[in-house]
């Protein structure tokens, strides 16, 4: 296991990942306590948010399973969309792995769980940048999850009397992304592929409806990156 | 809905939720990746963090049409070239957090 063959790993792994993990609760508190208050507003009780939260622990499927409860959706119309919507995690986990190789399944099990676009984003540039290990990545998804079920249940609770999107509380998770995103590009290629990725799901946002822009951009502009690095590599 | 419609609605949800999170780990942390698909990989993160802005930043959400110059993407500027003299993860959140509160009540 990694606590023999990581020499990085010592006491502070908790300290790690808590450091880590604060922007993404921090960013999970507003949107975490709206979706309690939507969910309270649709007359879901607050036992059930806190059930949701802990068995879909997903953002937008938790949204939109609100939205299509409150418009009188069956439930395997709700459960099919869920699918869809997280279908994106799918790419991340592929990502991931690379980084896990060799642990015990009980734990690649365990991590799984944790997989969301932020935990995936914070560890995927710690894991890059090194001295990371596994027991400081599940630290982060598993706050974040903990921030995540505490604020919506929260929310469901005494969100009402919360305003919204107080001192820019709403543009919390995208603050991080950008600075996620400027972490990770090391060199022209991924620039390339940036830009390929915001052209391709600004046009397939706006043409094609539902979120599938997620995948299809993120697998063109990787597959384009891909290229991109295949050519500048043959020219050497 | 009662408690056990509520838990089979969740159930199912978490079911196809855990699914795709747990596949490729399951299968690709086991093997030795070929050299393309690492590097395929390699390419996902930023590829999925542009996807995942690219709305936010420059679409109108409600009527999903392009939407050039919004005060989300405005601030992002500033907010990346903090990103990049800091190097602070933390203090960029707090920072865009601060220029976009701001911006909400100065300019629009």
């Amino acid at each position: 296991m990694t606590e023999q063959t990581d020499p990085a790993d010592d006491a502070s792994w908790f300290r790690d990942g808590a450091l880590a993990s604060w922007p993404i609760c921090f960013g999970y508190i507003p949107i975490g306590l709206a979706l309690g208050v939507l969910a309270n507003q649709a007359e879901i009780p607050v036992w059930a948010v806190a059930m949701m939260s802990v068995l879909v622990f997903a953002g937008s499927a938790q949204f939109i399973c609100v939205a299509m409860l409150t418009a009188g959706a069956s439930i395997w119309a709700i459960i099919f969309t869920t699918f869809v919507v997280n279908l994106r995690h799918f790419l991340m986990s592929s990502a991931v792995a690379v980084h896990l190789s060799g642990l015990r399944r009980i734990l690649l099990n365990l991590f799984a769980y944790g997989i969301t676009d932020e935990s995936f984003a914070v560890n995927m540039a710690r894991f890059r940048r090194g001295g990371w290990d596994f027991k400081r990545a599940i630290t982060v998804n598993q706050l974040a999850n903990l921030a995540w079920v505490l604020s919506t249940t929260s929310g469901a609770v005494i969100g009402q009397f919360i305003p919204r999107g107080a001192f820019g509380t709403d543009y919390a998770l995208t603050a991080m992304f950008l600075a996620l995103l400027l972490f990770q590009l090391h060199n022209m290629i991924y620039v390339l592929t940036g830009i390929a990725a915001l052209v391709i799901a600004t046009a397939w946002y706006i043409f094609i409806p539902g979120n599938s822009y997620i995948i299809g951009a993120s697998i063109s502009a990787a597959t384009i990156g891909f290229f991109l690095k295949r050519y500048q590599d043959s020219r050497k | 809905m009662n408690f056990s419609d509520y838990l089979f609605l969740f159930g199912g949800m978490g079911l196809v939720t855990y699914l795709p999170r747990w596949l490729p780990l399951f299968y690709l942390a086991q093997r030795r990746l070929p050299q393309w698909l690492i590097d395929w990989l390699s390419m996902i993160p930023v590829a999925i963090l542009c996807s995942l802005l690219a709305p936010i930043l420059f679409t109108d959400q409600s009527s999903r049409s392009l939407s050039l110059g919004k005060p989300e993407f405005l601030v992002a500027i500033p907010t990346l070239l903090f990103a990049l003299k800091t190097k602070s993860l933390g203090g960029t959140v707090l920072v865009g957090m601060g220029l976009y509160w701001l911006s909400s009540l100065f300019l629009w």
